[in-house]
């Protein structure tokens, strides 16, 4: 049985980036958008860790873990501004989200 | 000195009545109301009485006046209200609340007061059937305050509250029924035609003030007796009494202000009586003897008064002859009457002057008293046509006016003989300016008189009965209340005469005495001796002209008899006979009325044009609408254009190209700046992807 090598772990890595790329440029609902850029975000994480074990020490492993943190952030600041919209408009359709266009 | 240091209660008397019927009137009964405001003007009498008792002893025969002031009422009398006078010094504006008595206010002070309180308890008989009763004897009493007042006053400016006053209440009492159109009417004028009067008379006082220094009597009488004056100075003194004598016009029914007298007999007869005959319309008489010592300094005002008093006696009279309306034919007399005064005070016979207006007061309120009494007893029928053989009907009133009718006309030797005469004779040789035409005129209108008076008393006394069967039936004597005042009334018309009967009849003429301090000094400079022995040939003269004007009455009274004496339903006017141009032209008053309309009021035009008062104001109006107007309008239409022009230049210049253009321009400039941010973000994404793949492909190829 063949060792699991850092390449593994990166292709596993673009591949996760490249269907969450996909997801926030193709759906239109926010929050699949929101999930999508999740989906990236685990994808630099994999990253990260898969460098830290390659290296065998823990600075990837602490930014991994300041991504959560800011990932976390990141969601509940989204769906608070999602929310507040769709009391206004009715809607989660990013193509209808256009308010700041003149 | 009890009742002088009182006098100023006389005139408060009255007024306390006026203020109980202002105030509690309404809720008052008839009979309280006749209590309290006759009682007031009785005490008023009796108080009058003895302060007159009081003067004589205090005056001793020498005339001098008793003046007692109350309080400065105007001004503040130390000097701190100062005008300059003519002579360029300055004099303290003041007057008084100041109280004058001297024989002439003493004379008016008794007749007033006396006649005034016979009207009044007239007036509880007269006006008991009336609505309004309190407001009449208000009315009534807020007059004698007035005339009181006017004839107390020891100043210009007091006699002209009281002129005001009286002039107010002759207003209120002309139009006392005034939900009678034409009373109203008669009411306006009275009051309308004797602001001009008034305006005058203000303006004489402020004259006389301004060239003497002082409105109080005494000032200007002893100024102007003992001064000496240019003729610049007696050509202001003409004008100044020529403005009083305006004055005197309108409250005494002078020519050319007349014409308020007869329509007054709208209001109530007592008050014809009481203000119309008797004491109002004699202010103006009592206001010029009043300032006869200014008069006497102006020969052309002593001639022009002289002039229109003799003008106004024959012109009233002669309208007199014809009018059918009872209580019209009185107050034409009433005007011929005050033309034989204002003669009188004109030749300088001031005291014969003030004598006439001293029995006039008594025979006149009878004659006005008794038409009412007839009026009454003819329920409310005033026109003459109507009426007929009285006498036996209404015996009490028909004596008393017979008896007033011989005195006016003047037969000796009743009253109306004794001061006419004098004024007669005064006018004839009076050395201030007797003229013997004026006395022609004076006899002309004594015939007159004789002719009317008679005329009046055989229409309604004598003849067949006119007046329709229900009149008729209820034809009553007055009661005693009203026949009363009537018989004391008549005993002052023939008594009152005999307290001036003139030296030539062996008389003393006790009345010219009490005046004589008063005008003395006029018939000085007159140099006319009232007590002079007149010689044998002036008394011969006298005599003849006492002869012919008695003659006169007894000729005018005989003509009248002959014609009306009879007098059927189909009586005809000798004048309407005999010359129908001049019956139209006295029976319609000489169409003096219409006349004014024409020029003075403006109530009638002058082919297109539109004069008098009336005109002024078409005239203003038309001037308002035109020119004023039309200014503004043009003013408004031009500012109208310039904020057109200035809303365009402001909505296209300055809002278009300054303000709008550079955004404009900017929009223009940013639109290529627009076009790259459309608003999808996830192609903003995309377009971010694919340049990371362009930038990946690119060091991947390099």
């Amino acid at each position: 049985m063949a060792e699991i090598t850092t390449l593994h772990y990166l292709v596993v890595a673009a591949a996760l980036f490249v269907l969450g790329v996909i997801g926030v440029l193709t759906r239109r609902n926010v929050v699949i958008v929101l999930m999508s850029i999740e989906l990236i975000l685990n994808a630099v994480n994999l990253n990260l860790v898969a460098f830290s074990r390659m290296w065998g020490n823990l600075h990837g492993q602490l930014f991994a873990i300041f991504i959560v943190v800011d990932a976390a952030a990141e969601a509940a600041a989204g769906l608070g501004i999602l929310i507040a919209f769709f009391r206004n408009k009715e809607t989660v359709n990013v193509d209808e989200i256009d308010l700041l266009k003149w | 000195m009890f009742f002088l240091d009182h006098i100023w209660l006389i005139p408060l008397f009255p007024a306390f009545g006026a203020a109980m019927m202002f105030f509690f009137g309404r809720r008052l009964q008839k009979a309280t109301v006749s209590a309290v405001c006759v009682g007031v003007v009785v005490v008023a009498f009796l108080f009058a009485c003895f302060t007159v008792v009081e003067y004589t002893h205090f005056a001793h025969g020498t005339g001098q006046p008793f003046e007692k002031i109350v309080y400065t009422w105007l001004g503040s009398g130390d000097g701190h209200l100062n005008f300059v006078r003519r002579d360029g010094t300055l004099a303290s504006f003041n007057a008084d609340a100041g109280f004058l008595l001297d024989p002439l206010s003493s004379i008016w002070l008794l007749f007033v007061t006396g006649v005034g309180m016979l009207i009044h308890i007239y007036s509880t008989g007269y006006m008991a059937h009336e609505g309004g009763y309190y407001r009449f004897f208000g009315y009534m009493n807020l007059f004698m305050f007035s005339m009181l007042t006017l004839i107390l006053a020891n100043n210009y400016m007091l006699l002209f509250v009281g002129w005001e006053g009286v002039g107010l209440c002759s207003y209120l009492l002309i139009g006392f029924y005034f939900h009678r159109k034409s009373a109203s009417d008669a009411a306006n004028k009275a009051f309308i035609v004797n602001r001009i009067g008034d305006a005058g008379f203000i303006l004489g006082a402020l004259t006389l003030a301004w060239f003497f220094g002082s409105f109080r009597f005494t000032d200007i009488n002893s100024l102007a007796r003992n001064g000496t004056f240019a003729s610049a100075d007696i050509h202001i003194l003409t004008i100044a009494a020529l403005l009083l004598f305006v004055g005197a016009c309108g409250k005494s029914a002078q020519i050319p202000l007349y014409i308020w007298l007869p329509d007054a007999m709208e209001g109530p007869t007592p008050v014809s009586a009481l203000i119309h005959a008797a004491t109002m319309v004699t202010a103006g008489v009592y206001m010029v003897a009043r300032s006869n010592a200014v008069f006497v300094l102006a020969p052309t005002a002593m001639k022009t008064v002289a002039i229109i008093g003799a003008l106004t006696a024959v012109f009233a009279a002669s309208i007199g002859l014809v009018q059918n309306d009872i209580k019209r034919v009185l107050a034409y007399s009433t005007v011929s009457q005050l033309g034989y005064m204002f003669l009188a005070l004109g030749v300088g016979a001031f005291a014969a002057g003030v004598f006439h207006v001293f029995t006039h007061a008594f025979f006149k309120a009878l004659l006005f008293l008794g038409s009412g009494s007839v009026i009454h007893a003819m329920s409310g029928e005033q026109d003459m046509r109507n009426m007929g053989n009285l006498r036996g009907r209404i015996p009490t009133t028909f004596k008393t006016m017979f008896i007033a009718t011989l005195a006016i006309a003047g037969i000796p030797p009743l009253a109306g003989f004794f001061s006419k005469d004098e004024i007669l004779w005064q006018a004839y040789r009076s050395a201030y300016g007797g003229f013997p035409y004026l006395w022609l005129i004076g006899f002309g209108t004594a015939l007159m008189t004789a002719f009317y008076m008679a005329r009046l008393i055989f229409l309604t006394f004598y003849g067949q009965p006119r007046m329709s069967h229900e009149v008729e039936h209820h034809i009553h004597e007055s009661p005693k209340s009203m026949t009363g005042p009537l018989v004391v009334l008549a005993v002052c018309s023939v008594c009152a005469g005999w307290l001036g009967v003139p030296a030539s009849l062996g008389g003393t003429n006790p009345f010219g005495k009490f005046l004589e301090p008063v005008f003395a000094h006029e018939a000085s400079v007159a140099e006319v001796e009232p007590q002079e022995p007149a010689g044998e040939e002036h008394r011969g003269l006298e005599w003849t002209l006492m002869l012919l004007s008695v003659g006169a009455a007894v000729v005018g009274g005989g003509w009248a008899h002959h014609y009306y004496a009879k007098a059927g339903k189909d009586y005809k006017e000798p004048i309407a006979v005999d010359a129908p141009p001049l019956y139209t032209l006295l029976y319609n008053k000489y169409f003096v009325d219409e006349g004014y309309d024409y020029v003075f009021t403006g109530r009638r035009k002058v082919g297109d044009i539109r004069l008098g008062a009336m005109g002024a104001g078409e005239a203003s109006s038309w001037f308002d609408a035109k020119v004023i107007d039309g200014a503004v309008n043009d003013v408004g239409w031009v500012t109208r254009a310039v904020a057109t022009l200035s809303t365009w230049w402001d909505k296209w210049i300055i809002d278009g190209v300054c303000v709008n253009g550079p955004a404009i321009l900017a929009r223009m400039i940013s639109y290529p700046a627009r076009l790259f941010e459309w608003g999808l973000v996830q192609w903003y994404a995309l377009v971010m992807v694919a340049g990371l793949l362009g930038f990946g492909v690119y060091y991947v190829w390099k």
